[in-house]
């Protein structure tokens, strides 16, 4: 973001936590401002320290990155009552989707497919289990406020149920300070694919191609490719139009995604729910559509047209990102520590995003992520090859890292065939407590 | 005797058990965080847990004692 905005000649201020005073962000932006502890409470989500660093360095804009405050309505409310630009949609849109129930009611309504589910939350127990009976099992527990995969359970009986409601509720109520519950129909092979749209500054919405973000683990993403190998161009039409719909119904602007399941016993989609801000694996749609996606935040977000001319965008080649976590790739149990050696690939098609260098400390109060290895070929069999000599160049000491266990997702028949689904880490490591049920947020 | 001691940096976000409780092998002795992720840590074998050496709140090192079994 800060490289994008610096190219278009926007002067870069960041914020960061005393946890992260170190960290190649801070010293790389034209100004930083440190906002508070490592509790992120009372720094990265601390609204008010936010914008007293805005209003005390002059700020114009705020871009609130994808953690976080990303999500935050009334957040981005703050930030235009201030007299700022909120660099994402607007607080209204964030708040008609950051409800899953709400939302996968709007988009009921609007056209979309959606999963068999509830149309208002659930309140207990016995609630639950009349809804799932109505529904049929295995139904999917989740947190209507929630993100992340926290307190997502598969329940494929009522007693499984009972107490897997009684987890996510705690959890929701923990993590997002809602309670709200809701279920749906479990899918029981699915991929995960998302369409990247924009909601341009004119009102039109356009959609740029999809991402298969199918590989994961406790919910939470750790490879994604573009486009699909489970995608038809048939199906992919109809999930743009259908995402260009979801945008439209709430009248969005700037980037966003439609996270949707396709069922691959019938190769039927529907609905998840929409991120109202930038995702973790936009460089994937950047690589095969050359459109920065960042920049054309930026432009919307000042009411100006985009970089590209809308008519004539053509995806090409095949990109896939792996997310780097600071975790072991056995058991993905957080390896907080010292970097003492960071070796970056680098060749034809490979970009890194990272967040770390060699000296850095990786606390353990933020999430694991330590950088995104972005890589592009000409067809699927390019970009794959490229992808596992670049890993092999890719050198972190110090925390454990989930490193080789992504040569070895590479690896598997499974990926490298293009034909898998949300379990297919939990396969390739059947962990105990955790279900193949792959499915995040 | 075994203790139980921390596998990571962590946040000691619940303290599951209390000194004197019996437990059995398996049972949740404290819940960690790091990373956002919550780290149950269990009990490795039966006994009365005869001291807790962490309390909600805590920042532990990765070693750093978290219990004792008895």
């Amino acid at each position: 973001m800060a490289r994008t905005a610096r190219r278009l000649g926007i002067k870069v201020i960041a914020v960061y936590s005393e946890a992260d005073a170190e960290l190649p962000f801070v010293a790389e932006a034209d100004e930083a401002v440190l906002i508070g502890p490592a509790q992120a409470a009372q720094s990265y989500l601390n609204a008010d320290a936010i914008l007293a660093a805005a209003a005390r360095t002059g700020a114009e804009a705020i871009h609130p990155g994808y953690g976080f405050l990303a999500e935050n309505a009334s957040f981005a409310q703050r930030v235009i009552d201030a007299g700022l630009v909120w660099i994402g949609p607007s607080p209204d849109a964030i708040e008609q989707m950051g409800d899953k129930i709400r939302a996968r009611n709007l988009m009921a309504g609007a056209g979309v497919p959606v999963a068999a589910g509830s149309a208002e939350p659930v309140s207990d127990a016995e609630d639950a289990i009349a809804e799932a009976e109505r529904i049929g099992y295995p139904v999917m527990i989740k947190a209507a406020a929630g993100g992340g995969g926290i307190g997502m359970t598969v329940a494929a009986d009522a007693e499984r149920l009972r107490a897997g409601f009684e987890t996510a509720r705690s959890r929701a109520e923990r993590f997002f300070g809602n309670p709200s519950i809701l279920i749906e129909r479990f899918i029981a092979s699915a991929r995960h694919v998302e369409v990247q749209i924009l909601g341009l500054a004119d009102g039109r919405v356009i959609a740029l191609g999809e991402r298969d973000c199918s590989a994961q683990r406790r919910h939470q993403k750790l490879a994604e490719e573009t486009p699909s190998p489970g995608v038809s161009d048939k199906l992919r039409q109809r999930m743009m139009a259908a995402a260009i719909q979801a945008g439209e119904a709430v009248g969005y602007r700037g980037a966003g995604t439609v996270e949707c399941l396709v069922d691959r016993q019938t190769g039927e989609f529907v609905f998840l729910e929409m991120n109202t801000r930038l995702q973790v694996e936009h460089p994937i749609t950047e690589m095969v559509t050359g459109i920065d996606l960042v920049e054309q935040q930026l432009l919307i977000a000042d009411g100006a047209g985009v970089s590209f001319d809308v008519g004539s965008v053509k995806p090409a080649g095949h990109a896939l990102e792996l997310r780097v976590y600071a975790e072991d790739s056995v058991r993905f149990l957080p390896s907080p520590g010292v970097i003492s050696r960071w070796q970056e690939p680098a060749g034809a098609g490979v970009r890194v995003d990272a967040g770390y260098a060699a000296g850095n400390v990786v606390t353990p109060h933020y999430d694991p992520l330590l950088a995104k290895l972005i890589v592009s070929g000409v067809d699927r069999e390019e970009a794959l090859a490229r992808t596992s000599a670049a890993l092999a160049d890719f050198v972190v000491t110090g925390p454990k890292t989930n490193l080789a266990f992504h040569a070895e997702l590479l690896a598997s028949r499974e990926f490298a065939t293009g034909d898998y689904d949300t379990s297919v880490v939990s396969r390739l490591r059947p962990l105990p407590g955790s279900s193949g049920d792959g499915r995040c947020a | 005797m075994t203790e139980i001691r921390a596998e990571m940096v962590a946040n000691v976000w619940k303290v599951v058990a209390a000194e004197g409780d019996t437990v059995a092998d398996g049972d949740t002795v404290v819940i960690l965080e790091s990373m956002k992720m919550e780290i149950p840590v269990l009990a490795e074998g039966a006994g009365t847990i005869s001291r807790l050496a962490v309390a909600e709140g805590d920042v532990i090192q990765e070693g750093d004692l978290i219990a004792v079994i008895e």
